[in-house]
Formats: C-alpha cells, sequence, structure tokens
C-alpha cells in the first residue's frame, strides 16, 4: 500500500501500481525521493524502473550496515534517469543471517562490479550474479571490512 | 583481486583454441606503466587479438569508505583527497556539498564561486595529466612535458590557496578552510592570459598529427547503450554525443550562474574523446574566468558558529567564541540524522557521495560513487576483438585514476 505522503511521487505511484505489494515504505528528504522495495521483488522492480520508466542507469548500488539492529543490512540502489532529469533511491532490508538478495545484473550489466563489491565488502550475497567473487579484497580474506561488527584495529574477531 | 588460476609470475598460459591458432594468456599489470597505478589486465590472445579481458582491480584499495565511520565529519575531509589524487577539489566539493544538505547549510556566494574557480583548475590540472600521460602512452613525448609545465603553475596556485599542491583539503563543510590568499587574482589572471594559447599549442602537436590520428581514429568505440549499461560516464558519453553533464543537468554550487558550453562529439573513438577533454579546458578556462572577474565579495564561510571555526582573532577575545571552537576542534559537531546522495561533475564523470548520519559526530556510513569504477568496467567490453597495440590507446582515453577505483 502506497504511503500517503508518496502519493504526489509519479514514480512512487508507477511503481504502485506495476505491484501494489513491492513498496513497504518510502519518504523525500533534502529533494531525494526514498522506496523501501520488498526484497524479493527487487529485480522486477529495476525492471519496470529500467524499461517503463526511463531509468537507464544504475548509478551505484552499496549497502549499509545496521547491526546491531534487525533487519541488519540496507542494500542501497541509486537510479539516474537522463531522459526524466530525475534520481530515485531504492532500499531493501535484509536480516542479518545469511543476507541474501537477487542481483539485478540481468536489469543492468553495470551492477555487476557494485553488487560484487557489497559481497566482498558486507558479506551480502546476489543471487543470480554471473561472477560472485571478491573485488576489492584479496580473495583469500577473511570476513567483510564494512560490517559495523568488523574491527578498525587489532586482531580480527 | 582475483584469480583466474595463473602460476605466478608466468606470463603466457597457452592453449589450443577451437579456430586452430594458439591462444595466450598474458597479464598486463599490476605494473605495466601505461596502466597509470596499479591495473591488471588478463588478456586472452589469440594471435594479436583480444578474445577476452578481465580487469583485476583492488591493489590499491586502502578501506577508506571506513575510515570514514571514525573520523568527525571536518577530520574526513582529508581522506577525499586521497581518492582521486588528480582531482581533490571535487572530491572535497562533493562531500562538502553532501554533508551541508544533510545540515541544510547556506554557504555565502563568494565561497560557492571560489569553489567553482577551483574545482575548474582541477579539471584542467587532471585533464592536463590525462593528455600528457596518454599522449606518452601513444608514444608523444613532447606534449607529456608541455602539459606538466602548465600543470605545475596550477599546483601553484593551489599552493597559495591552501599551502599544498595535491592534497589541498581546501574546502571544509561551511565554506573554504582559509581566507583566499592576497594576490590570487593576479596569479590566476597571469596564468588564464597564457593558459589558452597553450592549448592550441598542444592542438599544434597531435590534433592533425598523422601517427596521433592514425592511432586514436576508430579505436576503441563501444555503443553508446552499451556505455550507459555498465556505468560509464563523463567525457566518454559525451564524445558518443550523449550531452550529459551535472554541471548543467543538476547545478550545484551556483553553476547555474556560469555562461559555458557542454562539448560533444559523436564519433565515440578515442580521437573524439581527446577532442571533447580539449573543448573542456577551454570551457573551464571560460568558467575561472568569469569566476575571477565577477567573483561576488563578502565572506568566505557560512555563518554557523556551531559548525565552522571561528575567526582567530575572535576566539582569542570572545568567551563564546572559545567555547565553540573548542567543541568543536575536541568534539565535532552533530549532523541531523537522514542521507543524501550529492552528485557532481568530476574531471572523469559522476562523482556521487552517498552519506548517512545517525546524528553524530561522525558520518555512519559515506559511501563513494567514483567515476574510474564505473568506467573500467567497461574495459572488456571495448577491448575485446581488437588488437592489443590499441588498449593502450583505448584505456588512456577513458582516464581513469586508480585510487579513485579502489578508494
Amino acid at each position: 500500500m502506497l504511503p500517503d505522503h508518496l502519493k504526489e511521487q509519479s514514480a512512487a505511484v508507477a511503481v504502485d501500481a506495476f505491484d501494489a505489494d513491492a513498496i513497504q515504505g518510502g519518504k523525500s528528504e533534502h529533494g531525494e525521493l526514498t522506496l523501501e522495495i520488498a526484497p524479493a521483488k527487487i529485480a522486477s522492480v529495476c525492471g519496470f524502473l529500467k524499461y517503463d520508466q526511463k531509468f537507464v542507469r544504475v548509478s551505484t548500488v552499496t549497502a549499509v550496515d545496521r547491526y546491531p539492529a534487525e533487519p541488519r543490512f540496507e542494500i542501497v540502489y541509486h537510479l539516474h534517469s537522463i531522459e526524466r532529469n530525475e534520481r530515485l533511491r531504492l532500499k531493501c532490508r535484509l536480516a542479518g543471517a545469511d543476507a541474501a538478495i537477487d542481483s539485478v545484473t540481468g536489469v543492468w550489466r553495470g551492477a555487476n562490479w557494485y553488487e560484487r563489491e557489497v559481497f566482498d565488502l558486507f558479506g551480502v550475497r546476489f543471487l543470480k550474479h554471473p561472477d560472485l567473487r571478491r573485488i576489492l579484497m584479496p580473495d583469500d580474506w577473511e570476513g567483510h571490512p564494512l560490517r559495523k561488527d568488523y574491527p578498525i584495529m587489532g586482531p580480527r574477531a | 583481486m582475483s584469480e583466474p588460476s595463473l602460476p605466478e609470475l608466468v606470463i603466457a598460459e597457452e592453449e589450443q583454441s577451437p579456430t586452430g591458432g594458439r591462444r595466450m594468456v598474458l597479464n598486463m599489470g599490476p605494473q605495466h606503466p601505461s596502466t597509470h597505478g596499479v591495473l591488471r589486465l588478463l588478456l586472452e590472445l589469440d594471435g594479436e587479438t583480444i578474445v577476452s579481458c578481465q580487469p583485476d582491480i583492488g591493489f590499491l584499495h586502502t578501506g577508506i569508505e571506513k575510515e570514514f565511520e571514525v573520523k568527525n565529519y571536518q577530520q574526513a575531509v582529508t581522506l577525499t583527497d586521497r581518492v582521486d589524487y588528480l582531482a581533490p577539489l571535487s572530491m572535497n566539493l562533493g562531500y562538502c556539498l553532501a554533508v551541508e544538505k544533510l545540515l541544510q547549510l547556506e554557504i555565502p556566494p563568494q565561497a560557492q564561486w571560489m569553489r567553482v574557480m577551483l574545482t575548474e583548475l582541477t579539471r584542467l590540472n587532471s585533464h592536463l595529466v590525462w593528455l600528457g600521460t596518454h599522449a606518452l602512452d601513444i608514444g608523444a613525448m613532447t606534449v607529456f612535458l608541455y602539459c606538466f609545465r602548465e600543470r605545475e603553475e596550477i599546483l601553484k596556485i593551489f599552493e597559495q590557496f591552501s599551502g599544498q599542491r595535491m592534497m589541498t583539503s581546501y574546502f571544509r563543510i561551511g565554506g573554504l578552510a582559509l581566507e583566499p590568499p592576497r594576490g590570487w587574482h593576479e596569479r590566476i589572471k597571469t596564468f588564464l592570459d597564457i593558459f589558452p594559447s597553450r592549448i592550441d599549442e598542444y592542438e599544434n602537436l597531435l590534433t592533425n598529427n598523422r601517427i596521433w590520428i592514425g592511432r586514436t581514429k576508430g579505436i576503441g568505440v563501444i555503443s553508446l547503450e552499451d556505455m550507459l549499461d555498465l556505468g560509464v560516464t563523463g567525457p566518454m558519453l559525451r564524445a558518443a554525443g550523449l550531452k550529459m553533464d551535472t554541471r548543467k543537468d543538476a547545478p550545484y554550487s551556483s553553476y547555474e550562474k556560469f555562461d559555458f558550453d557542454v562539448p560533444t562529439r559523436t564519433e565515440n573513438d578515442v580521437y573524439a574523446r581527446y577532442l571533447v577533454r580539449l573543448e573542456e579546458m577551454r570551457q573551464s578556462v571560460r568558467i575561472v574566468r568569469q569566476a575571477m572577474d565577477g567573483m561576488p565579495p563578502g565572506p568566505w564561510k557560512a555563518d554557523a558558529p556551531h559548525v565552522v571555526l571561528p575567526d582567530r582573532e575572535k576566539m582569542k577575545t570572545q568567551m563564546e567564541a572559545l567555547i565553540y571552537h573548542f567543541k568543536i576542534v575536541t568534539e565535532g559537531f552533530r549532523v541531523p540524522e537522514g542521507e543524501v546522495y550529492q552528485v557532481i561533475e568530476s574531471p572523469r564523470g559522476e562523482l556521487g557521495f552517498y552519506v548517512v548520519s545517525d546524528g553524530t559526530t561522525n558520518p555512519y556510513r559515506v559511501h563513494m560513487r567514483t567515476p574510474s569504477f564505473g568506467n573500467l568496467q567497461a574495459v572488456p567490453k571495448m577491448v575485446e576483438g581488437i588488437l592489443i597495440a590499441d588498449v593502450i590507446a583505448s584505456i588512456g582515453s577513458m582516464d581513469f585514476v586508480l585510487g579513485d577505483t579502489d578508494r
């Protein structure tokens, strides 16, 4: 169900019309629109936004670790529509235990490295990703440095 | 940083290709001089033709995004310099704008114009290094020496402003780090008077040079659709005819008050990218001149005592200023809870700062969407099917910085 304060945002209305269960919340702050999407729907919503709503670019995919709160991970997608000159932020919340979400590489090939980066630094797996390997850290590295429970200095927990 | 399982330091692994030709895997980098830093490309060759390419990055990963989380907001400015070390002021600007958006700070006009002026000088600086090294890779050594001669002048200007040649950290949250130095006007004017003729000089050396044209025209073509899909931004897109420039599309720091063009070409090859960047240099000169001539008077930092350090004189004479000074230096300042994504146009393309605040004095999370990372992703698409000699020209035309890629 689309919250009332998003009813004037055309992108939010369009996503809601596409799939009424997709939007779980959202906000518009500092002139930036954020939509919270049900994690299971992310690939289909992104496909809709790209092909129907002209968000031809994914600017970046990243994550925020809310440890120790649950659901722990926020996967954040920044989309960009050149034609509409508009940006949109999508957010999916994932529980910490064995966090995994569908990859959007099928929609934008450019999401490939960004998802690998999130996998590398946060340990979130992307399902159906063509090449899910570490990208910045060495292959044999243990742990995921951008997690909040990863120590800044001293031995790794 | 990853595999295909190659024996350590073995240059080539050969196997019989289905076409009958012998295939070879060539390890280019991470210490190859034309990769400008530490990029490793695994090239699979059939004769001299690239069959497939796999970039391997991460050699320069220093965990800067993690480090943001233990610095307070003002301290973290110094981290941004070190990401894209050829355009430190662009990095400063992106970060400061993002935090200022969270703080809802109003930045006085002089600071905004100063920021525009110095960011454009940074663009010149970055493009000069690009042009020099790109030409050097292809075999034109003179251009390199000429470019670094002019770059030296720009670095001296930065030194005059900030005391630092490269890691300037001159933009701070709330304005500038220091008052603009006496005599900056003359210095920049001297530079601007001479610089356009220097661009002509580079053009004389390259634009109609038969070797240059032979090495760059029709090389490194990649379709616009592929580039958009793969996350390429900046001059690469503009050389393919797409007029995408954040300075025009979503102006920041009063770019809307400046009169400049966004150059585009349609040939979409290495030569077109060269022409686009040269024209961008001319446009940057226009912007710097407008900023210099029309520099608005007034304060150079925001009137926000809880964020901006007080003047030295006030700090020594006024109790209140002393308390603020003490608070900001020891503890930092609190930033309201929220998140912003600030995008600016760096010399390399779209630079995004995603800053999340939880209401404390340190950023909760900072993610940098750096243009080099996005651009590099298109390397395989660009080089597959071309000759190995053209790989150098192709990746040179992308203008990536590995610090910017690996963060």
